[in-house]
């Protein structure tokens, strides 16, 4: 095991990746010369040459369009949507035609690819540039949408999302980057559509993913000294969505919280707690409580960006509600 | 070309034409859903440039994608029982009129949502390049798709890394119901082709040998290395946009002008006038294609509908990887 940033994680998939099999290849805004505006990528423009490592004109669908091609003849791209805000202008490509090639044309057509993205507020970029708009990407069969919150997850899932034959929209966290976490050494992928019990106890069951997850571990922590025991559920996929670890936590907790950085409203809240109801409503001791973003545009005033994401304290408070 | 080349140009035409006026039949009897684009008028255009393609070469096209599908030598029986939602339809009963693609004839769809097949063809041109294969990719369009922000973004990026692309604009004149001259700043479409450094050239999509050696000429130079170029056909459908159009937005009498210059008749006349067939032999061509059009009716109409666990299937290659 190695201790290494989400950063490194991701870096080290698409390397090594790109190293296995020549089809792969990234595209994107800034991927190459620049080295990736979250530094992802730098490094691998010297190594593997302008071909597969290709900068691309402002074009979000045609950076999504071109890979969606280049997978329908047998190549393995990964395009990068610098951030999710952006992938709204490609939002055709990724839903009408990503989406739909292998169900409407009978299954003759398959799109091996990934589109890298980067969600999340935090970074005071004002209410375009900060959105955590992931429950909108999930809403669409045909899709598989991976948000992993550690960087061994985002390893391992990022290896397996390469290596699958449908698209999968893979969301990093915009401020998780220096996340640090043990990593195997060597080639392992994580299974796309799996959630995991990130942490045990007995007393609730929070369901979360991506930054939040790092967000409900320490609310758990602090919870842990006043003596409640709070089981962490990373959903790492929210599409196909795995319920099983969740349903059975909840069994066993008859408690849950929901914590998710986006707006609640339609949310990743809304349908796992639906699902909490229709498949355990008779295990619950309390109404499902959800932790979200305050349903504003996220304004760019530090103080006023932080009260609308979800904080550790909030996630306290709301395990402390449904006690 | 040869005695039969020239005869399976008009037996293609004759075809997809008959195919589509059966295909109408059908849509009145309640038996074709949803919409139908039909290319009538329009048969040139795919005939003349899709009989210069190689079989290397692929084909991408909207949604008036009978013809293209015909063309690419998808049989009309399993384009017609794609019409009719069959499970031996090309594309299995789940795409429809404006979804036909068959791979396995380099033929990769109709799609349906205006212009957004043009950054896929580039891709597609991108994965030849790619693994050095010697293609090239032939996108058709409709004159409305020139409006949209796909077509720069594609038409840019395909210049940008000199992509081997045939870009081919069918102008029909009307976007739905929209004139050209009212949606376009520039009507005359091929100089859009400037703004990319693009080579481009304007054809009279009339004349399917006028349409084929222009085609023929410019897939050989993008083949050499030219990069993209782009190709403007101009056309005209005589049938309304869709079903039930109320053609509001022209004329009878210019739509009959028009058809003065019907792309079978012209060719007809051509073929005649050549001395490169009888008129017994052009009627004998019309026989075989009409029989093979109802063979196909026949087909369609026999096949099976898709088993309902057919509703599920291919949503994903694997649910788990």
């Amino acid at each position: 095991m190695a201790r290494i940033t989400m950063r490194e994680a991701i870096s080290q998939a698409l390397w090594e990746e790109m190293e296995r099999d020549p089809k792969v290849f990234i595209m994107g805004e800034e991927v190459g010369v620049w080295g990736g505006t979250y530094a992802v990528t730098r490094g691998f423009y010297d190594h593997f040459g302008p071909d597969r490592v290709r900068d691309t004109p402002i074009s979000e669908a045609a950076i999504v369009g071109a890979a969606i091609g280049a997978a329908l003849v047998g190549l393995r791209p990964v395009a990068e949507i610098m951030t999710i805000n952006f992938a709204f202008v490609a939002m055709d490509h990724i839903v009408n035609e990503a989406a739909k090639f292998h169900y409407m044309f009978g299954g003759q057509m398959v799109v091996p690819l990934v589109i890298r993205t980067v969600s999340g507020g935090g970074r005071q970029l004002g209410a375009t540039h900060s959105q955590t708009p992931d429950a909108i990407f999930a809403h669409f069969p045909g899709l598989k949408v991976v948000a992993p919150g550690t960087p061994a997850d985002a390893k391992g899932l990022l290896k397996a999302a390469i290596r699958c034959d449908d698209p999968v929209f893979f969301i990093e966290h915009a401020t998780l980057y220096q996340l640090r976490g043990e990593v195997p050494e060597g080639d392992f992928t994580i299974p796309i559509g799996q959630s995991k019990v990130q942490r045990e106890g007995r007393d609730v069951t929070i369901v979360t993913y991506s930054k939040m997850l790092d967000t409900s571990l320490k609310a758990a922590e602090e919870l842990t000294r006043e003596g409640i025991e709070v089981e962490v559920v990373d959903l790492r996929t929210l599409r196909p969505l795995d319920m099983k670890p969740v349903l059975e936590s909840v069994k066993k907790t008859n408690r849950a919280v929901i914590v998710e950085e986006g707006w609640k409203s339609y949310g990743v809240g809304a349908e796992v707690a639906a699902r909490i109801y229709e498949e355990a409503f008779d295990f619950l001791d309390a109404p499902v409580k959800r932790v979200a973003q305050v349903e504003v545009p996220l304004p760019y005033n530090r103080t006023l960006e932080q009260m609308a994401l979800p904080q550790v304290k909030d996630v306290v408070q709301a395990v402390r509600e449904v006690l | 070309m040869d005695k039969k080349e020239y005869l399976d140009l008009y037996y293609q035409m004759v075809v997809i034409r008959r195919l589509e006026e059966r295909a109408a039949e059908l849509y009145q009897q309640g038996k074709i859903g949803g919409f139908l684009h039909l290319y009538i008028g329009q048969e040139a255009v795919s005939t003349g440039i899709i009989s210069v393609r190689r079989p290397e070469d692929r084909v991408i096209t909207a949604y008036r994608d009978h013809g293209v599908a015909i063309n690419c030598g998808v049989s009309a029986k399993e384009v017609m029982a794609e019409l009719l939602g069959k499970a031996t339809g090309c594309s299995k009963g789940k795409g429809g009129s404006m979804h036909l693609a068959d791979v396995s004839k380099n033929f990769w769809g109709g799609h349906a949502i205006v212009g957004a097949h043009l950054p896929i063809a580039a891709g597609l041109a991108l994965g030849d390049v790619y693994q050095n294969q010697k293609a090239v990719t032939i996108c058709m369009f409709g004159d409305g798709a020139t409006n949209i922000g796909f077509f720069h973004e594609a038409l840019n990026l395909s210049k940008v890394w000199n992509l081997p692309v045939l870009w081919v604009c069918e102008n029909n004149k009307y976007g739905m119901g929209t004139a050209v001259e009212r949606a376009s700043a520039v009507p005359e479409i091929a100089l859009k082709a400037d703004a990319y450094g693009m080579k481009r050239d304007q054809v009279d999509g009339m004349d399917v040998i006028k349409v084929r050696e222009v085609a023929a000429r410019m897939l050989e130079e993008i083949r050499s290395g030219s990069g993209p170029q782009f190709l403007e056909v101009v056309t005209y459908r005589f049938r309304g946009h869709s079903m039930g159009d109320p053609e509001r937005y022209r004329t009878s009498d210019e739509v009959r002008k028009w058809q003065q210059d019907d792309p079978i008749g012209v060719y007809h006349n051509y073929l005649l006038a050549q001395g490169i067939a009888t008129e017994d032999e052009l009627q004998k061509t019309i026989r075989e294609a009409e029989e093979e059009v109802e063979e196909a009716v026949r087909f369609a109409e026999a096949s099976p509908e898709p088993a309902p666990e057919d509703l599920y299937k291919h949503v994903y290659v694997s649910e788990t990887c």
